[in-house]
C-alpha cells in the first residue's frame, strides 16, 4: 500500500510479504472459537486438518502450475478418473500397491498431455485444460459405465490411506506433510524450482537466460496431474467407492487455495507455505460454517466472495509496480 | 499558406519530462493550413513523445498547444480528435477483422433508430473513397488489405472525422516505392486542395525534400532548426540532426585486440536479416549502427540462437557453430543483453540475486540442488564487480534505477562466463550518469576480461565514442564497415539513412 502526498515522497505502509495471510488465519481461528464452542475440540481440529490435507494436496499441484502463470482446470476430473480406475482395479483383484502405482501413473500421463498441449503445442492453458477436464470426465464415466464402482472387501483394506489414523493423526495428514516438504524443497532449493519462478515471472527473459521453458512448463503439469491422482486415491479410500461424478469443482477449490495462499495468478510469486495457509483458511471456514449450521448454499456464496477478496488484495499490492 | 496568419497548429515551449529524462524541452513548432511539415531527428530525439502530446496521450508539463489560434486547455485523446487532429501511427491501430467501412466509422457508425445503418455506412465510406480517389472497397476486411491500403483507410477515417491536422508517423517505413509515390500524391492533394496541415515524421531524408515544405529538426528534445526545406540540403539536415558536442563521457582506451572469436558468412534469418558477414575479435568493441528496422536486433538474436537462421555460417572460437537456442548460445560463451530490459531482460518481481544467477543455475547447483553458499558468492562477487547499487541482494530488481537494472543483466552474463557479449542498445532508457558507468563497464569487460563486444545502438555519438570499428546496417544488410576513429557522424548517417 502506498500513500502519496503531493510533493512529498511516497510513504510505504507495508507488512512483510504474506503476513496478511497468517494474520487472517489467526483472526479466523479466534473468531471461529467464539462462533462455536466445538471448534477447538481436538476431534474437530483433526477433522479440519484432514480437510486441509485432502484439498491441500491439490492446492500444491495447482501452485506449481500457477507459478508458471498457467492454470489446470482438469484436476477435478483427474481425481474422479483415478478414483474410478483404482476402484475398478481393486474390484478386479489387483493388489493395492499395483493399483496405487497404476492410478498415479494414469494421472501423471494426463498431466503430461496437458503439459504437451500447453508447452509444446502452445495451446493456452485455460483452453487446453478445459478440454482435458471434459475429456477426462468422459473417460471416467466410460470406465465406470456411468455408475459408481464398489470394490467391496478390497476397499476395507485400502481404507487406511484416506480414513485411517497413525498415532491418532489421520493418515492423509502425513501424506500432505510429505508432499509439502518435497514441494518446498523443489521450489526453494533446486534449479528446477528456480526455473519455475523464472518462467512465471518472464518467460522471454527465462528463455534468453538459457532456461528450457517448454520442459519446465511441461513438468509442472505432470506434477499437478500426479498430485491430482494421489488426491483421487485418498478420496477413493475414504469413500470406498469410485464415483465418476466426484470431484466436481475441485479445480476451483485448488485454485482458490493457491490464490488465497498468495500465489499470484500473474506467475512467479508464491509458494507452498502460503498454500498450506490457504488450505487451512478454506477448511476452517467450511468447518465453522457447518458448525454454525449455515446452509451449504450460503457457504458457496461466502467462498466465492473470499476468492474475489483474495485477488483484490493481491491486485492492490501489485498496482504499485 | 502566406495569407493564413493563424497557423492550424502551434506548439509553444512544450516541455515533457519522465522520471530521469527530459524528453522534450521548450519545443516550438507551427504548421499552417495546407502546409506539409517534416519532423526529423535521431532515435530518441523526442519525436514520438511529441506525437503523443499531439494525440493527447501525454499531457505536456509546460507550454501551450494552439489549434487555429485557440489554446487547448486540457488535451485528451478524444478532445484532440474532436478538434480535428488525427495521428496515424506506424503500427496502425485498426481492427483487422472488421471491414473498411466499420473501421472508418469505428465508434460513430451511422444509426437508424437503435440499429446501425449499414447501407448508409457503406455508402458514406464509398463516397469518401471516391472523393479521395482511393480504390478500396468498403466491404473488404482490413486484414485482407496491403499495408499501404490500410494507411489509406486511416487517412479516409481522418477525413471522415473532418481532420484538419494529420500527423503521419514514418508511414513510408513499411511501404514499397510505388506505394510511397501514391501516398505522397494523396498527402499533397489533401494539403493543396483541402487545406489539411500535415506533420510528417520520417527517418528518410530524401522524402523530406520530395514531399515537405518546411522542416523542424529535434535533437535531444529541443527544437534545433525550423525552416523551409528548400533552404537545406541533405548534409545540412544531417548536421542539424547529429550536431552535438561529443563531450568526454566515453572512456579512453587502448584496446588489446586478439584473435577472431566470432565470424559470420552471409547470415540471414526468416524475416529481415540478409547475408550479414561480420568478424569480431577478442578485446574488441564493435558497433552495429542502423536506424530503426535496419536489422541490428535481428542479427544479434540470430547469433545468440534466439531467432532461427535461414542460411549462412557462424564460426565461434574458430569452430563452426550451429547455435539453435539461447541455451546453446550461453554454452558457447555468448551472452545477449536484450533490447528491452523490462520485457526481455529482467525478472522484475524477483530479487537482484535471482536475476544475477538465472543464467548460471547449472554452475551454482549440484545434481539439481542449488548450493546456497555458491549462489551467495556468485551474487556478492557480481554486485561488487559491476558496482550494482542495491540495498541488498534480496531487493526486488524493479526497485532499482534503470542503470542498475541494466547492470544486473550484465552481471547475469558475466556470471554465466560470457566471452562474447552481444549488447542490444545497452544504454537505452538510462540517464547520462548511468550511461557513463555502462560505458566504463563495457570497456572494463573488454580490456580486463578479454571479452569481445558487439554492440547494437541507434545512438550515433555513443557508437563513435566507444567502439573500435562499426558496421552500418540498412534494410537487413551490412552496408558498410568503418573504422570508428576515421569516420564522422555525417558519413555514418549517409550510409544508414540515404538511398
Amino acid at each position: 500500500m502506498r500513500l502519496s502526498i503531493e510533493g512529498a515522497p511516497a510513504i510505504k505502509v507495508s507488512l512483510p510479504r504474506g503476513a496478511g495471510l497468517w494474520i487472517a488465519l489467526v483472526v479466523l481461528i479466534a473468531v471461529s472459537s467464539f462462533v462455536s464452542p466445538h471448534f477447538l475440540n481436538p476431534t474437530n481440529l483433526l477433522n479440519v486438518l484432514r480437510q486441509v490435507a485432502l484439498y491441500g494436496i491439490l492446492g500444491v499441484g495447482m501452485t506449481f502450475v500457477i507459478l508458471t502463470r498457467g492454470i489446470d482446470l482438469s484436476v477435478g476430473s483427474v481425481v474422479a478418473f483415478s478414483g474410478v480406475l483404482g476402484a475398478i482395479m481393486m474390484e478386479a483383484g489387483w493388489s493395492i500397491p499395483a493399483t496405487v502405482v497404476l492410478s498415479l501413473a494414469a494421472g501423471t500421463m494426463m498431466g503430461a498431455v496437458n503439459g504437451l498441449g500447453v508447452a509444446y503445442w502452445r495451446v493456452p492453458a485455460f483452453i487446453m485444460t478445459l478440454g482435458t477436464m471434459v475429456m477426462i470426465r468422459g473417460f471416467g464415466l466410460m470406465l465406470a459405465d456411468g455408475g459408481t464402482v464398489n470394490p467391496g472387501k478390497a476397499a476395507e483394506r485400502f481404507f487406511w490411506l484416506g480414513g485411517g489414523y497413525l498415532l491418532a493423526v489421520p493418515t492423509p495428514i502425513y501424506v500432505f506433510a510429505l508432499v509439502c516438504i518435497v514441494a518446498y524443497a523443489v521450489l526453494s532449493h533446486t534449479s528446477f524450482g528456480r526455473a519455475i519462478f523464472a518462467v512465471g515471472s518472464n518467460d522471454e527473459a527465462a528463455r534468453l537466460s538459457g532456461i528450457d521453458v517448454p520442459v519446465t512448463t511441461f513438468a509442472v503439469y505432470v506434477i499437478c496431474g500426479f498430485l491430482a491422482a494421489l488426491s483421487g486415491l485418498i478420496f477413493l479410500s475414504r469413500l470406498s467407492v469410485g464415483d465418476p461424478n466426484s470431484g466436481l469443482g475441485l479445480e476451483l477449490e485448488a485454485i482458490t487455495i493457491a490464490v488465497i495462499g498468495g500465489t499470484s495468478l500473474f506467475g512467479g510469486e508464491g509458494g507452498v507455505a502460503g498454500t498450506i495457509g490457504g488450505a487451512t483458511i478454506l477448511a476452517i471456514i467450511a468447518n465453522v460454517l457447518n458448525l454454525a449450521g449455515v446452509s451449504p448454499f450460503s457457504q458457496q456464496v461466502v467462498k466465492g466472495a473470499i476468492i474475489i477478496l483474495a485477488v483484490l488484495l493481491e491486485t492492490g499490492r501489485r498496482r504499485r509496480v | 499558406m502566406t495569407d493564413a496568419p493563424i497557423p492550424a497548429l502551434r506548439l509553444i515551449g512544450v516541455t515533457k519530462s519522465f522520471p530521469g529524462v527530459k524528453a522534450l524541452s521548450e519545443v516550438t513548432l507551427s504548421v499552417a493550413r495546407g502546409e506539409i511539415r517534416a519532423l526529423v531527428g535521431e532515435n530518441g530525439a523526442g519525436k514520438s513523445t511529441l506525437m503523443k502530446i499531439l494525440s493527447g496521450a501525454y499531457v505536456a508539463d509546460a507550454g501551450r498547444i494552439e489549434l487555429f489560434g485557440e489554446e487547448v486547455a486540457h488535451p485528451t485523446p478524444a478532445g484532440m480528435i474532436a478538434r480535428g487532429v488525427a495521428v496515424i501511427y506506424q503500427e496502425l491501430a485498426q481492427a483487422p477483422h472488421l471491414t473498411v467501412a466499420e473501421n472508418i466509422f469505428l465508434g460513430r457508425l451511422p444509426r437508424a433508430g437503435l440499429r446501425v445503418d449499414w447501407s448508409a455506412a457503406k455508402a458514406k465510406a464509398r463516397d469518401v473513397m471516391g472523393r479521395l480517389g482511393f480504390d478500396i472497397d468498403p466491404a473488404d476486411h482490413i486484414q485482407d488489405l496491403s499495408v499501404a491500403k490500410r494507411q489509406m483507410v486511416e487517412i479516409a477515417k481522418a477525413m471522415v472525422r473532418d481532420a484538419k491536422i494529420i500527423v503521419l508517423d514514418e508511414p513510408s517505413a513499411v511501404l514499397a516505392q510505388a506505394e510511397i509515390d501514391e501516398l505522397f500524391g494523396i498527402v499533397k492533394q489533401l494539403a493543396r486542395e483541402n487545406g489539411v496541415a500535415f506533420v510528417y515524421i520520417s527517418h528518410r531524408l530524401g522524402e523530406v525534400f520530395a514531399l515537405c515544405d518546411t522542416v523542424t529538426v529535434l535533437r535531444d528534445g529541443k527544437t534545433v532548426h525550423n525552416g523551409r526545406a528548400s533552404d537545406l540540403d541533405a548534409q545540412a539536415l544531417i548536421r542539424h540532426m547529429v550536431g552535438r558536442e561529443m563531450g568526454d563521457i566515453y572512456p579512453r582506451r587502448a584496446p588489446k585486440i586478439g584473435e577472431i572469436v566470432l565470424e559470420t558468412k552471409s547470415l540471414s534469418d526468416h524475416a529481415l536479416l540478409r547475408e550479414a558477414s561480420i568478424v569480431l575479435r577478442k578485446g574488441e568493441i564493435v558497433g552495429l549502427f542502423g536506424l530503426a528496422g535496419a536489422g541490428r536486433t535481428e542479427l544479434l538474436r540470430a547469433l545468440f540462437g534466439a531467432a532461427a537462421r535461414s542460411q549462412g555460417e557462424v564460426r565461434l572460437f574458430e569452430a563452426p557453430a550451429l547455435v539453435k537456442s539461447p541455451r546453446e548460445g550461453i554454452a558457447h560463451g555468448l551472452g545477449l543483453l536484450p533490447e528491452d530490459r523490462k520485457t526481455q531482460g529482467l525478472f522484475l518481481i524477483q530479487s537482484v540475486g535471482f536475476n544475477i544467477v538465472s543464467a548460471s543455475l547449472g554452475r551454482i547447483a549440484a545434481h539439481g540442488f542449488i548450493s546456497a553458499r555458491r549462489e551467495r558468492e556468485t551474487v556478492t562477487t557480481q554486485i561488487e564487480r559491476l558496482r550494482v547499487k542495491t540495498p541488498s541482494a534480496d531487493a526486488a530488481v524493479q526497485d532499482l534505477s534503470g542503470g542498475n537494472q541494466q547492470k544486473c543483466v550484465f552481471a547475469r552474463l558475466v556470471a554465466a562466463d560470457c566471452r562474447i557479449l552481444l549488447a542490444d542498445e545497452p544504454t537505452r532508457g538510462v540517464d547520462v550518469g548511468a550511461k557513463r558507468e555502462i560505458y566504463d563497464l563495457l570497456v572494463a569487460l573488454a580490456s580486463t576480461r578479454d571479452l569481445a563486444v558487439l554492440m547494437a545502438s541507434s545512438d550515433l555519438p555513443e557508437v563513435l565514442g566507444l567502439c573500435d570499428r562499426l558496421y552500418v546496417m540498412r534494410e537487413g544488410r551490412i552496408v558498410k564497415e568503418l573504422d570508428a576513429r576515421r569516420t564522422n557522424e555525417e558519413e555514418v548517417m549517409s550510409y544508414a539513412a540515404l538511398h
